[in-house]
């Protein structure tokens, strides 16, 4: 089946190639964003002893498309002083900064849109251009709870780019590449959580803090700021703004997983994945569908496992948001830069003497 | 170009922010005008009066039975201590003794009503720290107490419960249980508020020396309640004042020294624990006989003045009545913990940071029918 589908797909032209991939991606990243909201919203809901969403469809399950059916009808409310050009512009540059982060998350096992060789520089670069799009929105709205929602996540941002950085150096010098797929396949003998413990916590809370939310919702602190940058925004705009969030999510938690713990890879030990993998191949071969089925199998575990703890990784933000209170903006830069940073560096450190000791025992 | 050019050319300008009245954490209707230098709120103006409805004057013009029901609305958050307040004012002036078991059930309602009010707080204040799942879990308990309340007088926030000589209606009999089941639950609910929100790290990196209320300060503004005892005053009308068999039940008076926005925290959640007390003991000790002395729904007042109080979950709850000798007061004068606690914003969010504002603010509790009146 993969077979017929990759030699057809060789004959397409590249652009269309391009084009394919695009509107596949701009679709997952819609479908996710929309149905996180469904999954935070029932999370929440269990945690608060509540019900959540249960009207619309069985399980509440079509909520979101009514939500999105209820957005794109509401007025697209442009305000009398606003700067018109740069306020209709600026949630479609942060919604799109995380579709080009999709670009690089490996879905599955052979499953990447984009295997760039420079993947985890890609991925900082990427991200921090929600930046320019919320300082866009705040700006733009000209109203002071928006430019004073801007001048945080500015900050915010700024400042934890740096130890996320770090962190994700280390990662880069344990698997000695910076390709998403050579870092997942690097962590066979074992998954980066356990050499990068404090990496991966840092990398986890500044993930945190880069999609602005609980206890780094200072953007868009209700109980201050109204609704920070997305004060001014009414409708479909709003709703790009919001999905753009529920994305980064994702993203986050699909780098969380890729980078610690263990990407695609199953969590099994390997003689016994080793032993299912040689069952199922008898099986198959037995049948006579070796060839063309074991492949798609594959795939879909390694798509399986991926989805699993990235789900994990979720529920755990979502866990955070419904705990924790927020932090004050004072508090949340003296964090960055008075402790992550330096343990950021700390780690590594770490990681330089683990690389050493790794090559004893693996040499390349 | 000298150096001093040069600084005075990096000047910021300091902007007015109004925050409010249709603010999320400003409890109703409150405005604020901020002037703020970056984060940092180095002046502020409040403007109140928005949900002002002239309760005052009104009562002028009705019989005192109707007065009641209006002072449901002052503080409507706990209105059973709005309908004791006025209640005892009249009684007083006009010489009418309660039976025990009425005021046994006047202190029941209004502990109860206590702790609601203080319910109300917590999960309002969390929401202004960030934190949303405990607003849910207070107003699940708070549910309990509202339908304690409804058994008792049929309403479930203005309750016109208390009148003149005692209380509407004696207990029904399935109040008793659900009572104490109530009673007997709600303390390990306030110890779990304490482990998710109190013991949070972060919520005590927002609350600890935030708006601190020194015991000078919170003197002289004549703030009073949780504020007050949270600045170390050992100042409770429950105590100080006995009125409606108070001296009856033995509870603690909660205070605390620091008086800054985790103190009032403190008092707070001990004070819940001590309305349980009262409470429990009430209802052990629940005397028989009459509810209600016989007052005929017209009465005549003699003339005089009268000023009585009473501690209500935000504080001092004074009632200062004149009479002519009519069936009307000449004057009703609604001395509101809210409005005295609220006095002391602009001073104490000098200096602070906005979410230090909204900190401060939402340990002040203010609730803004009592404000405005």
């Amino acid at each position: 089946m993969i077979q017929t589908l990759q030699t057809y797909w060789k004959t397409f032209p590249p652009l269309l190639q391009y084009l394919i991939i695009f509107v596949i991606i701009s679709g997952v990243a819609g479908g996710i964003a929309a149905y996180l909201t469904y999954f935070e919203r029932k999370v929440l809901a269990a945690i608060q002893s509540r019900i959540g969403p249960n009207r619309v469809g069985r399980y509440g399950l079509l909520q979101p498309i009514a939500d999105l059916m209820k957005l794109l009808q509401k007025e697209d409310i442009v305000p009398l002083r606003a700067d018109a050009v740069l306020f209709r512009a600026a949630p479609y540059v942060v919604f799109t900064s995380g579709i080009l982060s999709l670009v690089i998350v490996p879905f599955g096992k052979g499953l990447i849109a984009g295997d760039l060789h420079i993947g985890l520089v890609y991925l900082i670069a990427v991200s921090s251009l929600t930046v320019i799009g919320i300082f866009m929105a705040g700006w733009a709205s000209n109203n002071k709870y928006s430019l004073y929602g801007a001048m945080r996540s500015i900050a915010q941002l700024v400042s934890y780019e740096l130890p996320m950085g770090f962190a994700l150096l280390g990662v880069a010098a344990l698997a000695g590449s910076l390709r998403v797929s050579e870092i997942i396949e690097k962590q066979q003998v074992i998954w980066f959580i356990v050499p990068q413990f404090l990496g991966f916590l840092i990398f986890l809370i500044t993930g945190i803090a880069e999609t602005n939310r609980t206890p780094f919702d200072l953007p868009e602190a209700e109980s201050e700021l109204v609704a920070g940058f997305t004060t001014e925004y009414s409708g479909i705009r709003f709703g790009l703004f919001f999905a753009a969030e529920y994305l980064s999510v994702f993203i986050v938690s699909a780098f969380v997983t890729a980078f610690y713990l263990g990407g695609w890879l199953s969590p099994l030990p390997l003689p016994l994945s080793q032993a299912l993998l040689n069952l199922t191949t008898q099986v198959l071969a037995n049948m006579g569908l070796e060839k063309s089925f074991l492949p798609t199998l594959l795939l879909f575990n390694s798509m399986f496992w991926f989805f699993l703890k990235v789900s994990a990784c979720i529920f755990l933000l979502f866990w955070v948001r419904a705990t924790l209170p927020r932090f004050r903006v004072d508090q949340l830069m003296g964090f960055a830069w008075k402790i992550l940073l330096p343990l950021s560096m700390l780690n590594l450190v770490i990681a330089g003497l683990e690389g050493i000791v790794w090559n004893l025992f693996y040499p390349t | 170009m000298s150096p001093l050019e040069i600084v005075r050319e990096e000047e910021t300008d300091q902007v007015w922010l109004n925050m409010g009245p249709q603010h999320p954490s400003t409890h109703g209707v409150f405005r604020m005008l901020l002037k703020l230098d970056g984060e940092v709120i180095t002046e502020c103006k409040p403007v109140i009066g928005y949900l002002h409805r002239g309760t005052e004057k009104i009562a002028e013009n009705r019989m005192y039975f109707q007065i009641v029901p209006y002072t449901d609305r002052t503080d409507y958050l706990a209105a059973m201590g709005g309908n004791l307040g006025v209640c005892l004012a009249v009684e007083k002036l006009a010489g009418i003794e309660v039976p025990k078991r009425g005021q046994y059930l006047r202190v029941i309602a209004v502990e109860l009503n206590r702790i609601a009010s203080h319910l109300v707080w917590l999960g309002t204040w969390g929401l202004d720290l960030g934190v949303m799942t405990p607003f849910l879990y207070c107003f699940r308990e708070r549910e309990e107490i509202l339908k304690l309340l409804e058994m008792m007088s049929g309403a479930r926030l203005t309750y016109n419960y208390i009148q003149f000589g005692g209380v509407r209606d004696d207990l029904l009999p399935e109040f008793y249980p659900r009572c104490r089941e109530f009673l007997q639950t709600f303390p390990s609910k306030l110890d779990e508020y304490q482990n998710l929100l109190g013991n949070n790290d972060i919520f005590q990196m927002r609350t600890r020396r935030i708006g601190i209320l020194t015991r000078e300060k919170a003197i002289s503004y004549g703030t009073c309640g949780p504020v007050l005892r949270a600045s170390g005053v050992n100042y409770d009308l429950r105590k100080n004042q006995p009125y409606s068999s108070y001296s009856d039940f033995d509870f603690e008076v909660a205070v605390a020294t620091e008086g800054d926005c985790y103190a009032r925290y403190r008092v707070r959640m001990k004070e819940m624990h001590e309305s349980v007390k009262i409470v429990q003991q009430a209802l052990d000790g629940l005397p028989e006989g009459p509810t209600n002395a016989k007052v005929p729904w017209f009465f005549k007042v003699p003339k005089g003045e009268v000023y009585s109080a009473i501690e209500n979950a935000r504080g001092e709850y004074g009632i200062y009545l004149v009479s002519d000798g009519t069936s009307k007061p000449y004057r009703l004068k609604i001395r509101a913990a809210s409005f005295c606690n609220l006095c002391v914003v602009p001073e104490l969010v000098k200096g602070m940071k906005i979410a230090d504002c909204v900190a401060i603010l939402g340990s002040l509790d203010p609730v803004f029918g009592d404000v405005d009146r």
